[in-house]
């Protein structure tokens, strides 16, 4: 960013220079080994730790780095420089969804068990809500726990969850009343340990390759009394309680994304010659790579304005949702126009860019999916 | 130990460098940055203080330039120095180089600093010069594009980067030294560490306070003077041979090189 742009700060600048840096120093050289490996090393999220990037929105008391939401949003914009959807996929699940839900609502002795050693980037969390029977619709999950001595005995299956296999602890939601839905489900941090009944299966995916998600089974899993958070049978409380952020951080991922496609296409149409100029000395290349700009700008703006009203302490579900909704489309249809003016290279596996459009397209599926934010928007807008 | 860092506030690498006619001077209007070789001179700073050789009672970040330098400081104090001195007036602006040692000299002065490191050049003006022309008037002994440093009680083991190879050379504390960008990798500064940075102490300073004879100093009282600046002429567009036969596009390239007797 070349100039200031609201709600960002000089300092969030200097933050972004910082981020920036040691992503492109520390990540991006490794981004196409972990695509094709499927995989991205645990010890990554050691070096976000040393660097302080597990922990910028929590308190020094717990080993984080006494920021907010807006050095958060820093590090959400900036990760889509890895060039990888499934690597910032895989650290944006530990800071954007497993952990925030302890921070809130967990016990002292849960933030000390599982928050510090997540921050320390010693432990990898996961959430996990959807169900082969239950995506959107939360209250159809089946997963459930069932009351013993000391705790509960967990049993079902959860799937797409990010970090799945690799995770240490899984916020996990589960019906604990026979009726479930949203009056019956609670939410425990599931410990991986030997014997705890879990098995897991990573799954092949269109994009975020180097992404750990997985299918999980719970047979006879214990949990401990301790382990519950928050209210029993309150997840619901705590799941709606973080899902602005979370679509606020995918919002954050698709601006950067479509920033840094939109840089990479304009510099390929100048150096491409066809026709005897560049690419885009094209009318139509030329008018093509404006309204990607124009996009971008749009993106950028109501991604921005959602963020700040959030981090002013509204209730901004209106434009938190219309963010989601404009910017997870919006940036696989720049990745699909970025492609095509790459043209034959473009389809090519050696070129960054058929693996951003393939990346790109989970946008308007994950975290409520486009249909559920129409759904949203048709009731705040009294429709 | 006490270790100054010189450091500088330039215009952001991605912004185009270019004289402003009207003053002769280089065009500082738009985005700026720390100069990034002097990244590497407070990393080499912290290293020694972190090494544990000698004992670092503080490592302060010494700039002189407008009101805007300050977020250079601060970027610098971010990176682990414990303060910062601006030294910051009319009186120097448009200094040429031997005025800014000059006067970056009478402000290290009052630190009396057992070591002073800086980037081995600054982004913008490039002189390569300022750590030489420092050492001179703190009658320091000086060595440049050093890329490794030990600390031996009160003296350094460097190494330099020559033509040839390497030197290897002792200098005798105090000195100055400016680093090669070679010497490390310099760390990102932390969030904790960038909103500590402007609680750092930063002392504002005037040429008076640096007691800075003004007559030495500034665009009037350089001794270089800057003229005039032309375009670089424009290269020839060069021969572009489309790769359809590969055979075919070997001989044509061993043809343009054999005619200009390169093989």
């Amino acid at each position: 960013m070349s100039t200031l742009t609201p709600p960002f700060s000089d300092e969030h600048e200097h933050l972004r220079q910082s981020i920036r840096g040691f992503i492109e120093r520390e990540l991006t050289p490794h981004a196409q080994q972990w695509e094709e490996d499927r995989w991205f090393p645990d010890e990554v999220f050691g070096k976000l730790a040393a660097q302080g990037l597990l922990g910028l929105k929590y308190p020094e008391s717990y080993g984080g780095q006494g920021g907010d939401y807006l050095h958060e949003a820093v590090l959400c914009e900036e990760l889509a420089r890895t060039g990888s959807g499934g690597t910032a996929a895989g650290i944006g699940a530990h800071v954007n969804i497993a952990t925030p839900p302890i921070w809130k609502f967990g016990t002292e002795d849960q933030k000390q068990r599982y928050l510090v050693p997540a921050i320390r980037g010693e432990k990898i969390g996961a959430l996990g809500i959807t169900e082969p029977g239950a995506g959107s619709d939360v209250a159809a999950l089946s997963t459930r726990a069932e009351r013993v001595d000391g705790g509960w005995v967990v049993n079902g299956e959860k799937t797409y969850i990010t970090n799945g296999v690799r995770a240490h602890f899984i916020v996990t939601a589960v019906k604990t009343t026979q009726e479930g839905g949203h009056h019956g489900t609670s939410f425990l941090i599931v410990e991986r340990g030997e014997d705890d009944g879990i098995t897991t299966s990573k799954l092949e995916k269109l994009g975020w390759h180097a992404s750990d998600t997985a299918t999980i089974s719970f047979q006879d899993t214990f949990v401990a009394e301790e382990n519950l958070l928050g209210e029993l049978d309150g997840a619901f409380k705590l799941i709606m309680a973080n899902f602005q952020w979370e679509r606020l951080a995918m919002s954050l991922g698709a601006v950067g994304a479509m920033q840094i496609a939109w840089e990479r296409t304009a510099q390929f149409a100048r150096d491409r010659e066809a026709f005897g100029r560049p690419l885009s000395g094209h009318q139509a290349i030329r008018h093509k790579l404006a309204d990607m700009a124009t996009s971008v700008y749009t993106c950028r703006c109501a991604t921005y304005d959602a963020l700040r009203r959030f981090v002013a302490g509204e209730d901004p579900l209106r434009e938190v949702t219309m963010a989601k909704l404009l910017t997870q489309r919006a940036s696989f249809e720049l990745m699909d126009q970025c492609l095509q003016i790459h043209g034959g290279a473009g389809y090519m596996r050696e070129y960054w860019v058929e693996r951003a459009a393939r990346d790109a397209r989970l946008g308007p599926i994950g975290g409520g999916s486009d249909e559920i934010m129409r759904e949203i928007l048709g009731r705040v807008l009294g429709l | 130990m006490k270790i100054c860092v010189l450091v500088k506030e330039v215009p952001d690498a991605a912004v185009e460098k270019r004289i402003d006619p009207s003053t002769g001077r280089m065009d500082r209007s738009g985005e700026k940055n720390l100069n990034p070789y002097d990244t590497h001179a407070i990393e080499a700073a912290m290293q020694i203080k972190e090494g544990g050789a000698v004992p670092v009672e503080e490592i302060v970040a010494v700039t002189m330039g407008p009101d805007s330098a300050v977020r250079a400081l601060h970027k610098a104090v971010s990176l682990g120095a414990d303060r910062s001195v601006h030294l910051s007036d009319p009186a120097v602006a448009g200094s040429d180089v031997a005025a800014t040692g000059y006067a970056l000299a009478k402000t290290l002065q009052r630190e009396s600093p057992d070591l002073v490191l800086l980037g081995q050049q600054s982004d913008d003006g490039e002189c390569y010069t300022i750590g030489a022309v420092v050492a001179e008037h703190l009658g320091m002994p000086s060595l440049t594009q050093v890329i490794k440093m030990d600390v031996e009680s009160d003296a350094l083991r460097c190494e330099r980067q020559a033509e040839y190879g390497y030197d290897t050379v002792q200098i005798k504390l105090p000195a100055v030294i400016s680093v090669g960008d070679a010497i490390n990798e310099p760390r990102y500064p932390s969030l904790k560490a960038i909103m500590g940075a402007k609680k750092k102490p930063l002392d504002a300073i005037t040429a008076a306070d640096a007691e800075i004879d003004a007559s030495k100093v500034g665009g009037e009282n350089s001794a270089a003077q800057w003229i005039a600046a032309k375009a670089p002429p424009a290269k020839a567009a060069g021969e572009i041979i489309e790769d359809e036969d590969t055979g075919e596009t070997v001989e044509k390239i061993i043809a343009w090189l054999d005619e200009r007797k390169l093989i």
